[in-house]
């Protein structure tokens, strides 16, 4: 065993990349949440964004372009699933199955040709003087833009749901869609543009994956990221800057068990492996506990929405 | 202005309907799709769903149908009766993979014994591998209030690591020079699932047909199938009338867990021959689809599965003769999800044209 390349800073630096991904979709997932809309479909939405973004980039040599096709795909994807729940009155949990299904599919087929190439490099921030500070810089101030993008979308989050109009009229919608109708708000588009907006985070989260995190393509390369940022959302009772610790900690396990992996510790590869997930579970397990069911969930979640009465 | 109007009742016609209607829409926007990839719409779709049954070689394909049909249904059956009540096991692929694990560690522990009981043994511990894994979120749910959706789903690849470390370690062949994998149950006649291999069958094709007849008997016959149907249509009215969730969710989660590792240990034990790396192939997620493609009905579930059966077949010929890529598949069926959704809205409401918006 070898702890001795245990280096904090580098160890923060990376815990933030491990988390972005998760970040980027668990705060998209809260907003279309706090709408009263459940959407499983994070993962078919997150790997779609990680080959959109993956063969954008490729092709024009840029990764921002790249992080914006990985948006646009993935909303548009969402948008099936807009389409399906609050126009044609699907089931959610249903159709968020089924865009999971169909976007792992169609990414596989779309990445067939992107297999073993790297993608152009991300830029990264470079303050002279500032990023070069010891420890803090190294661990806080040489990451790529995405990173302080998903840092500001929570606090954009968080400003919008507790300051804002339309951060109220979202809540109303998600909390109670019959007394919002009767309010006169149009809650079916309120809701297509939340799920647009969830779309969009679940692709530059993918993208994230497959531009700076591996960066490579690699089919079901998101292994679950998705679900996990769901689950994460659940552990932040639906908010933003709970969701960004959740993510966090998600991050800092992720990367303290492939550091132990590295190190060589005596404990098998495969149990280090699956620690995210069962501690996923656990976490879980503490929160239900706590909150006496779903307490802090938005009251109309999952809830089909009918007007024409 | 089209306005939705909800039916006093699903229309049973329409519910028959949309299954075909969303198989019809996805040939066509399969078509599309492989027009796009540049092979001719019409050979790929005859490729996949007609030459699998009545080509020359249609002889060497049924049985593979076979084999890919019972697992699909064996598991799709058990999914439904959960659905149904809106409890949502999409965990079954790791189900799979605890029975198939379970199960092969009895008959290798048991190598190279010769008696009737080493197969019965092995289906005991796969069916209790599956249900035992499936309890884990049924407990937790009842217990704590935890999703059941994200914990099953979870423990999906906790058991893909699991399975991993079993092939690589405990259950690897110590006659396999180091490589991963057990040893091939094919070669262990007392443990092998297969009845007539050249037909396809094996002892999940029976287990399937008895499940189809065991969910439909309880659906229409037994009071825990009643329970399960009110619940699913009026949650609240079931709690009124004595119904139980917490023992529903047990039951249910256990029983699509347990015949989720009944099909992985008779697939592990015949078609699949032993445990890899990369044991399972995704049954489990298919099963979903085949569940609402069948309406949750143990019948339809029967004819889906041989239909998903023949995508799966069909792709794979399409793969060898036509140079289609196998995600193209993938998508093809999750299409056929997405299409029987959306016209689901024909099942539960009349559409009308209206002059006026009425907000």
């Amino acid at each position: 065993m070898d702890f001795s390349s245990f280096n904090a800073a580098l160890l923060i630096a990376s815990l933030m990349v491990a988390a972005t991904p998760v970040l980027l979709a668990a705060i998209g997932e809260l907003v279309v949440e706090r709408a009263g809309v459940l959407n499983l479909g994070v993962e078919g939405m997150m790997i779609t964004g990680a080959i959109c973004g993956f063969a954008v980039a490729v092709n024009t040599g840029s990764p921002m372009l790249g992080f914006v096709g990985a948006a646009a795909g993935s909303l548009v994807l969402s948008l099936l699933f807009a389409l399906l729940t609050q126009l044609a009155l699907a089931n959610q949990v249903a159709s968020g199955l089924s865009l999971t299904l169909f976007g792992l599919g169609l990414s596989s087929l779309i990445g067939q040709s992107y297999g073993g190439q790297k993608p152009p490099r991300a830029y990264r921030l470079d303050i002279p003087g500032i990023s070069d500070i010891p420890f803090f810089g190294r661990a806080f101030l040489q990451h790529d833009m995405m990173v302080y993008v998903s840092l500001a979308l929570v606090a954009g989050v968080w400003a919008l749901l507790k300051y804002t109009r339309a951060g109220l009229i979202l809540r109303a919608v998600g909390e109670n869609h019959d007394a919002a109708h009767a309010l006169g708000y149009k809650v079916i588009t309120i809701r297509i543009l939340a799920i647009a907006f969830g779309g969009a985070c679940a692709g530059l989260g993918g993208a994230y994956l497959s531009l700076v995190r591996v960066p490579q393509w690699t089919d079901g390369m998101t292994a679950g990221a998705g679900w996990i940022a769901l689950a994460i959302v659940v552990f932040a009772s639906w908010k933003p800057w709970r969701a960004l610790i959740g993510a966090y900690l998600f991050g800092g396990i992720t990367v303290l068990q492939l550091n132990f992996q590295a190190a060589g510790v005596a404990v098998p590869v495969q149990l280090l492996s699956m620690s995210p997930y069962v501690i996923t579970i656990l976490v879980l397990v503490v929160i239900s506990a706590r909150s006496s069911g779903a307490g802090a969930a938005p009251a109309s979640l999952g809830r089909l929405f009918h007007a024409g009465r | 202005m089209i306005k939705l109007e909800k039916r006093r009742q699903p229309s049973q016609a329409w519910s028959y309907a949309t299954p075909v209607l969303a198989v019809l829409a996805t040939m066509f926007f399969g078509g599309l799709l492989f027009a796009f990839l540049g092979e001719s719409p019409f050979a790929a779709i005859k490729t996949i769903f007609w030459d699998p049954l009545f080509s020359e070689f249609s002889f060497y394909y049924r049985p593979q149908l076979m084999v890919k049909a019972a697992p699909l249904v064996l598991i799709a059956v058990g999914l439904s009766l959960g659905f149904k009540a809106g409890i949502w096991n999409i965990g079954a692929e790791g189900q799979y993979i605890l029975g198939a694990i379970c199960g092969a560690a009895v008959g290798l522990a048991l190598y190279p014994l010769d008696a009737w009981y080493v197969f019965p043994l092995m289906v005991i511990a796969g069916a209790l591998g599956g249900m035992l894994w499936a309890l884990i979120p049924a407990l937790l749910k009842v217990r704590f209030g935890t999703n059941e959706i994200l914990v099953s789903l979870m423990l999906v690849y906790v058991a893909e690591q699991l399975l991993a470390s079993m092939a690589l370690g405990p259950l690897r062949n110590p006659e396999g020079y180091g490589f991963p994998g057990s040893r091939n149950l094919d070669e262990y006649p007392s443990a092998t699932s297969w009845i007539l291999e050249d037909a396809g069958i094996h002892w999940g094709t029976v287990a399937a047909l008895l499940a189809v007849v065991f969910a439909f008997v309880l659906l229409t016959r037994h009071m825990t199938g009643f329970h399960i149907r009110l619940t699913g249509d009026a949650p609240r009215a079931a709690r009124f009338a004595g119904v139980n969730p917490g023992r529903l969710t047990v039951f249910s989660l256990g029983l699509s867990g347990l015949f989720a590792g009944l099909a992985g240990l008779f697939e592990v034990a015949g078609p699949a021959g032993q445990i890899t790396i990369d044991f399972n192939s995704g049954y489990g997620f298919t099963a979903i689809i085949v569940a609402f493609l069948g309406r949750l009905n143990p019948i339809g579930i029967l004819l889906a599965g041989f239909l998903l059966a023949l995508t799966y077949i069909g792709g794979e010929i399409a793969q060898n003769q036509l140079g289609l890529p196998a995600a193209a598949i993938q998508v093809f069926q999750g299409m056929l999800l997405f299409f029987l959704l959306a016209f689901d809205l024909l099942t539960n409401y009349r559409i009308r044209l209206t002059l006026r918006e009425t907000a």
